[in-house]
């Protein structure tokens, strides 16, 4: 299973969740889905309608930059981070 | 014991600010909902539970809800999207909150449009009536934005809603929102060729009078004005003694339908502060024929403040409690009705909205 690794300011909208999260799924958008059957409303958090990952939320598979349709390897790191935005 | 709860909408967060029934002493409590910029807060009737719409710029829009007087919060945006093949953007956040008779919460959103929650605000359905009105592709955004910012229900028949949005203006329901009329008549857009058009009118601020439903007194982008059957058609007022006829915030008497106030500034292209720099805000007690100028403990020198259109609210209490906060952080308070004002603090992020909380 792929090890995913939630952002703190989303961690502090589901409280008691982990930042760690052990995920089998083949995308990155069966990984949201996943994670939104584990904590639900976390796909919304994450996707925006189309669908896409919204503006300012970076998701890297195994390093690299990915959308919804990147594929996730079962020893893959994927991480979730929120973008350098605000003011 | 009484509480006076000011509920404040800044860029940064919610922020409560209490006091007791006397008003003069008041405790700050935030940041809530985590930070994320909250445009409207409200009360739900009956519950008592505190509504707040926002958006996050990384996690998006989401309405959320306190049943213990904001301690602890749980948020949804379930619903809250124009689907995934929408010609629209997608909801970028909510900017208005309200309440229909029946229990419905209403939202109001950029771009532009309004969901409704039957379910205390777990999911949302978009009110489709509104956006597919034929004016839509006219719709262009004001300067803050393509905004849904004002929701005023009928206080007893659900089949009457009335919303504004900036830059395209007034509409009313009267099926439930299935359908939707403009209600712009003797609306000035002077920005426009046009200067009276069915829709394009920037709508800022509209407010019922308390117990008359046809009375709408609204400020506009150009003008402040008065409609005593529903919206159908509107008086302009800012003629009557008025130092511009831009402003952004309204706020009707909770008992006295002859009674509003407003906080003029200076215009659209001269800075949108308040006039002269010196603050003031202006109070009517005949429905806008004339007005008072209360500035008693406002600064009236050097005083480079803008007021945004939710950001002043009143309470129940008896003389009525007002209260503003400016895009500077600056809090204001009057437990007179107006009549002579006390900073609470200068000190918070961009206000974007202040709700009036009294608890017993």
């Amino acid at each position: 299973m792929a090890t995913v690794l939630l952002p703190r300011s989303l961690l502090e909208l589901f409280p008691g969740v982990e930042r760690r999260q052990l995920v089998d799924g083949a995308t990155v958008d069966a990984v949201v889905s996943v994670l939104d059957a584990r904590v639900p409303g976390m796909r919304d958090r994450l996707v925006e309608a189309g669908p896409r990952l919204r503006p300012h939320i970076n998701v890297f598979v195994a390093g690299e930059p990915a959308d919804l349709d990147t594929p996730v390897g079962p020893d893959d790191t994927v991480h979730v981070i929120p973008a350098v935005s605000g003011g | 014991m009484t509480r006076a709860i000011l509920l404040v909408g800044t860029a940064k967060g919610a922020f409560f600010v209490e006091s007791d029934a006397q008003r003069r002493a008041w405790d700050i409590r935030g940041p809530l909902c985590e930070g994320w910029p909250i445009h409207d807060l409200i009360v739900e009737p009956g519950s008592g539970a505190i509504l707040a719409g926002g958006g996050s710029p990384w996690y998006g829009p989401a309405v959320w809800r306190s049943e213990d007087l904001g301690t602890s919060w749980t948020h949804s945006s379930s619903g809250l999207t124009y689907g995934d093949g929408a010609a629209s953007d997608p909801v970028a956040t909510v900017w208005s909150l309200a309440t229909t008779p029946d229990g419905t919460i209403l939202a109001g959103v950029e771009p532009a449009g309004l969901f409704r929650s039957t379910d205390r605000g777990a999911t949302w359905e978009h009110v489709s009536g509104l956006t597919e009105h034929e004016s839509r592709p006219t719709w262009e955004p004001g300067a803050g934005g393509l905004i849904l910012h004002t929701i005023v229900p009928h206080p007893t028949d659900t089949s009457r809603t009335w919303v504004g949005i900036s830059a395209v203006g007034v509409f009313e329901s009267r099926d439930g929102g299935t359908t939707w009329e403009p209600r712009n008549s003797g609306v000035r857009a002077d920005f426009n060729p046009d200067p009276y058009p069915i829709t394009g009118q920037c709508v800022h601020k509209f407010a019922m009078a308390a117990g008359e439903p046809e009375t709408l007194y609204q400020q506009n982008h150009c003008g402040m004005y008065r409609s005593t059957d529903g919206g159908l058609t509107w008086t302009d007022l800012s003629a009557n003694g008025l130092p511009s006829d831009f402003g952004f915030p309204l706020v009707a008497h909770p008992r006295d339908p002859k009674t509003f106030w407003i906080i003029p500034l200076n215009g659209a292209d001269r800075g949108r502060f308040v006039p002269d720099a010196s603050a003031a805000v202006w109070k009517t007690e005949d429905r806008g024929d004339t007005w008072q100028r209360l500035d008693d403990g406002l600064p009236q020198h050097d005083a480079y403040t803008t007021v945004l259109r939710e950001a002043m609210a009143r309470d129940t209490l008896d003389p009525v409690g007002v209260a503003f906060g400016t895009k500077s952080g600056q809090l204001w308070h009057s437990r007179d009705e107006g009549g002579s004002w006390e900073r609470i603090t200068a000190d918070l992020p961009e206000i974007w909205a202040v709700e009036s909380l009294v608890v017993d």
